[in-house]
């Protein structure tokens, strides 16, 4: 009973956010929008039960979204709206969201036919976090190991890109001065 | 060096009677009174302390010894005007305190506070409802608490980009820069002795501790434990990482525009944020608190020498400044963190 309450809820409290965020021309109600809706879909691992997994998308997603705020603060006036270049109207938003539910019901018409069961249903007496481990570490630890490379390959590339100058500090070195300089006039 | 390892610890909860709806919502309306109050009190004790730490006096001249200085600073609070600056973002502006303030109260759901203790039969209505003495039970608490102290940075973030002031902007990207930083030492800072205890409950904590002092886990993981409290210190912004709202650089950094109650309602968060870490740190690495007798004194007094362990540090320590913070974060405690988890990893597999 509670648990549909707040699944109905969650659900459109999620979808609303998420248009907000998408719609806003404001970016600092579009970026809190995201940030609530990530924090609501949290809400559906508890729902579930899957406490670990909940708390995992709380985590990660607060960690992502302010990595995305400090770039919204960077590049754009957060207390005004933004003049977009092109504003697509009604007539494409609407088919473009027709058209993307057309394919959700395509895809999902069948799973929901063959009766979903769990495959991995939870263990009573055993914790969220043991069950999401065993999982991980054997019939999905390729993919586990995959993805741990390309992150470190992600981030050897970041480090590559941004760290052309990096022994040289920008707030104790002279020369620097000189350096910010000529790349604005350069501008 | 042999490492115990605790398994199994489920039967230390199963004697306890059952908790019902109504137990969790006492608890929470009483987690929400005594720490709101406690927060008012903080205050108080912080200025008494650094005052007498500087050779001063502190409050002194409302009430006797000053003690009715937080009434007249919550009548003060109260009854300020509400302001909101003319470009700021006004919903976003006025939702920010409460974000910070509603956080750090739902982090304390999963933290232990206050013993267990059944209401007696003879109260009307809620006689007999045993209170528990942790509202939410999760059985992976601690990360939980993380997650959610992490996410009161929201606060501080959307306050500084919503006031159209230059000062709350640079306090917002402070924000930012500081969250980034220790979110990691504070993960795997604790992840050792997770790994030790084999378990993400701060009842299972407590329990694998139970033995007395030789068990606390400050003796296994004293790295650790210092990583964590430095972590625990920027996390709730405290004085040697008080980058958001330094006077002396950003004029109050994201809490410039703010007045009354919505300045308050930061305070509060803050403390109430002060609070948790300190109970985190007591019950993962010092032993925590026991059921019978007296037990339940020792952790109040764990949490009390925290709480004054900030304001000590506040008052001996300068503050450092945002490179500095990164620099320490990201070379020095975030490698000494790696190191730690992984020399207790090879200690329990040997």
């Amino acid at each position: 009973m509670y648990e549909t309450i707040a699944f109905y809820l969650f659900s459109a409290l999620t979808i609303v956010l998420f248009l907000i965020t998408v719609m806003s021309k404001n970016v600092l109600y579009a970026m809190t929008a995201l940030a609530s809706g990530m924090v609501l879909i949290s809400g559906f691992f508890f729902i579930l039960g899957a406490d670990f997994l909940g708390v995992v998308q709380l985590i990660v997603y607060v960690g992502a979204v302010m990595a995305l705020y400090s770039f919204a603060m960077m590049f754009f006036d957060a207390t005004r709206n933004i003049k977009e270049k092109n504003t697509p109207g009604m007539l494409v938003f609407l088919l473009g969201g027709l058209s993307a539910l057309i394919l959700v019901l395509m895809f999902a018409a069948p799973i929901q036919s063959e009766a979903v069961h769990a495959l991995y249903p939870i263990h009573e007496g055993v914790g969220n976090a043991q069950d999401v481990g065993i999982v991980l570490f054997t019939k999905y630890l390729v993919p586990f190991e995959v993805a741990a490379v390309m992150l470190l390959v992600a981030m050897i590339a970041g480090i590559i890109l941004a760290g052309k100058k990096m022994d040289q500090s920008l707030t104790e070195d002279i020369d620097a001065d000189d350096e910010i300089l000529t790349q604005k006039d350069a501008k | 060096m042999e490492v115990v390892t605790y398994t199994n610890v489920e039967t230390f909860v199963q004697h306890l009677p059952e908790v019902t709806a109504a137990g969790v919502w006492i608890k929470a309306i009483i987690i929400l009174a005594v720490i709101s109050a406690v927060a008012g009190f903080g205050t108080y004790l912080e200025r008494k302390v650094l005052a007498f730490m500087q050779r001063r006096l502190g409050p002194m001249h409302v009430g006797p010894y000053g003690l009715l200085q937080i009434i007249a600073d919550g009548i003060k609070l109260f009854t300020k005007e509400d302001i909101v600056p003319q470009n700021a973002n006004r919903l976003i502006f006025m939702l920010a305190p409460a974000i910070t303030a509603a956080t750090a109260f739902i982090a304390l759901a999963a933290v232990p506070v206050f013993p267990n203790f059944t209401i007696p039969q003879w109260v009307p209505v809620l006689g007999g409802t045993f209170v528990p003495s942790i509202a939410a039970d999760l059985n992976i608490g601690i990360l939980f608490v993380l997650g959610m102290m992490a996410a009161g940075l929201y606060g501080p973030l959307l306050a500084g980009m919503a006031q159209a002031n230059k000062w709350g902007i640079i306090g917002a990207a402070r924000t930012a820069v500081q969250f980034l930083s220790y979110e990691v030492v504070t993960g795997l800072s604790i992840l050792a002795p997770i790994m030790l205890v084999g378990s993400l409950s701060f009842v299972d904590f407590n329990a694998a501790q139970a033995g007395g002092i030789s068990h606390w886990l400050i003796w296994q993981q004293p790295v650790a434990f210092i990583l964590f409290l430095i972590a625990g210190f920027a996390e709730t912004n405290r004085t040697p990482f008080d980058l958001l709202e330094h006077e002396a650089e950003v004029v109050s950094g994201y809490a410039t525009e703010y007045s009354g109650m919505r300045w308050g309602m930061f305070f509060i968060g803050e403390y109430a944020n002060m609070i948790t870490i300190s109970i985190i740190a007591a019950v993962v690495f010092l032993g925590g608190y026991s059921e019978e007798g007296i037990g339940w004194l020792t952790i109040i007094l764990k949490v009390g020498f925290f709480f004054f362990l900030m304001l000590w540090i506040r008052a001996a320590w300068p503050h450092v400044r945002p490179d500095q913070l990164m620099w320490l974060c990201w070379k020095v405690l975030m490698p000494i963190a790696v190191i730690n988890v992984v020399i207790t990893g090879i200690v329990m597999m040997v």
